[in-house]
């Protein structure tokens, strides 16, 4: 399996491709870092026993007065920006993977069903895809979002604000994966296979979810990897406006709004670095996708 | 009684510029363990025939008239929902193209058990074991290896054989070729069609093939049905069609046929073209290209009528007792 992998068409144009390898290099790191935070980081952020007021706003180790314990530094509450760092981007992390994910089962459904159907189904199903594609979709996540805080109770709201994050973040994103698969669905029911496997007397299901879904499975994986990055942004974006998550549990996003606040007080780095680690990981999962959906494009070869 | 009873049958595709008569009053039966074949010019009606029968005409076509009897029950007004059981089961079907015809990501093994348990009450290992003994059967070498390989992995000609085993698996008493062998080599075409007509008599299934080669049909089929505009031009045992063709139209469809043993220098042709749907002369189809036409051909429609051992739909062969 591994040996077949790596004489495969994909894996020799990825290795030609020094931007592909880095990427993925960084992606790795940042992975590995991210969800094995609570053994990597330095010191447990969240862990208000171990932080000390006298270590706030300690700068990076690099510089004159830097401690060395704390390599980026340490914000008000003399937490390491390292070690927030990692569990933020854990919890970015999540919540993008979670959100695409949310995103890809709904559009995916949605697009194979009216591919597939057609007709007065595909009508209805693609006009509610065009209502909701003409929203920008941040706006729809900031929707939802206040739905939530409107609906669901105070207490409830606040352990519940990851999943509700989720949920809106992957809501504004399933039309354009229905859209793409409906496209290819439309291709490919037309094809022989197709024929023949409703000639055998297998069912509509069977035929869209066994079928015709492995084969249209490649743009998907594309659109995937690239609105990951920007589920990430979106999540970013939400906590950065204060809609997203608490303090308390600090994603990427939440850490540059925190920081932004002392940016011009001289501490620049405990807003600054969290920006960085974002625009990194988020760059390096875009030009991913770019070599996947060049490498998947026959053409393009 | 016939496997296959098609009575009248007319199909119909409502358009922009009125309704189109793809198949008016086509009629032909099949018998059980009998192979037929269905041949004519790109766009007489043949594959819609097949398509028809199993059900599968795209809309907006539809069965406008007429009657399909599968062992005497009429399938044509069965939902898809209700043809679903029979499909595969009873009525099993191969198309033209094998490269496209297998499912690109399954194994075919995976294909075959799939088509199998669909139908049939099996185990996994029991139809794993059945896909391997069918894969033998349509002479794929090292079956049991082979099984989990993927289409891309065999050849066209070996993809064909995969096509014609997974028709085939669930034992339905009737298949429906259309033009199997129209994608292959010409090599290969002769090992697709002995292969066909071996397996479907040791199972004795009834084979509707449909093709426009000539060759084909006088090799293989009992019966044939020569097709022109949407209607059956002549019908009969393939001997008989072949060297005494009745019906002008089938007469001029033998002569464009190349023969090694005359030699010929210019072939014969019919002079013009099959009509569009959109202009269907009255009276024979067709009168405009015949070279025995004559007043009553251009007035009034044709039936099959008997003419020695075929029957053929043309005005020639009317008895006086069939006028009326």
């Amino acid at each position: 399996m591994l040996g077949r992998f790596l004489d495969s068409d994909v894996f020799y144009s990825f290795r030609r491709n020094p931007l592909a390898v880095g990427s993925a290099i960084i992606l790795v790191c940042v992975l590995i870092g991210s969800v094995f935070s609570p053994w990597l980081a330095p010191t447990n952020p969240f862990d208000l026993a171990s932080l000390n007021v006298m270590d706030s706003f300690n700068p990076p180790a690099f510089m004159p007065d830097g401690a060395r314990a704390n390599l980026l530094g340490t914000d008000e509450q003399g937490r390491d920006v390292l070690s927030s760092i990692m569990y933020g981007t854990r919890v970015s992390l999540f919540v993008g993977v979670l959100a695409v994910a949310f995103a890809i089962t709904l559009g995916v459904t949605v697009g194979l069903v009216a591919g597939y159907l057609g007709g007065f189904v595909e009508s209805m199903l693609m006009r509610i895809t065009d209502v909701q594609l003409s929203f920008p979709s941040i706006l729809i996540a900031l929707l939802v979002d206040g739905i939530a805080r409107a609906v669901l109770p105070r207490e409830l709201h606040n352990s519940l604000e990851l999943y509700v994050l989720i949920f809106a973040i992957g809501i504004s994103g399933w039309p354009q994966f229905a859209r793409t698969v409906r496209g290819s669905t439309m291709v490919e029911r037309n094809k022989e296979y197709v024929m023949a496997a409703r000639v055998i007397g297998i069912g509509s299901a069977r035929i869209m979810f066994s079928h015709i879904l492995p084969n249209v499975l490649g743009p998907v994986l594309v659109i995937a990897t690239l609105s990951l990055g920007q589920a990430i942004l979106a999540e970013a974006t939400l906590s950065f406006l204060g809609v997203g998550l608490p303090p308390t549990e600090p994603s990427l996003g939440t850490l540059i709004r925190i920081g932004q606040n002392f940016l011009l007080s001289g501490e620049w780095w405990v807003t600054i670095f969290p920006g960085i680690a974002l625009a990194l990981m988020v760059l390096a999962i875009n030009l991913l996708g770019d070599w996947l959906r060049d490498a998947l494009n026959p053409r393009l070869r | 009684m016939a496997l296959l009873d098609v009575v009248d049958l007319v199909v119909e595709f409502p358009t922009r510029r009125g309704v189109l008569r793809a198949l008016d009053g086509v009629s032909l039966a099949i018998e059980p363990g009998e192979v037929l074949g269905v041949v004519g010019e790109s766009g007489a009606g043949k594959s819609l025939t097949g398509a028809a029968i199993i059900g599968l005409l795209e809309p907006p076509g539809r069965v406008a008239g007429g009657q399909i009897l599968l062992n005497g029950e009429r399938i044509d007004t069965k939902t898809q929902e209700q043809m679903r059981p029979l499909r595969g089961k009873q009525i099993g079907a191969i198309f033209q193209d094998p490269l496209t015809t297998l499912n690109p990501l399954y194994s075919i093994g995976r294909q075959l058990v799939e088509t199998m348990q669909t139908h049939m009450k099996l185990s996994d290992r029991d139809a794993r074991a059945r896909a391997i003994k069918w894969l033998e059967e349509v002479g794929i070498p090292a079956a049991a290896q082979r099984i989990d390989a993927y289409p891309h992995q065999f050849s066209g000609g070996m993809r064909q054989r995969v096509v014609i085993a997974l028709a085939l698996c669930a034992e339905p008493k009737l298949v429906i070729a259309d033009e199997p062998t129209t994608a292959l080599d010409v090599s290969i075409q002769a090992q697709i069609i002995t292969l066909l007509k071996r397996i479907t008599r040791e199972h004795g299934t009834s084979v509707m093939l449909i093709t426009h080669d000539m060759g084909v049909i006088a090799e293989t089929a009992d019966r044939v049905a020569v097709m022109y505009a949407g209607r059956v031009a002549e019908i009969g045992p393939v001997a008989e069609v072949v060297k005494h063709p009745a019906h002008p139209y089938t007469e001029g469809l033998m002569g464009s046929i190349p023969s090694l043993t005359h030699r010929v220098d210019r072939l014969r042709q019919i002079d013009g073209s099959m009509p569009r749907l959109t202009a269907i002369p009255t009276g024979c189809a067709f009168n405009p290209r015949c070279d025995k036409v004559f007043d009553r051909c251009r007035r009034h429609r044709p039936g099959l009528v008997p003419s020695g051992k075929t029957q053929a739909a043309c005005w020639l062969y009317a008895t006086e007792a069939a006028n009326g």
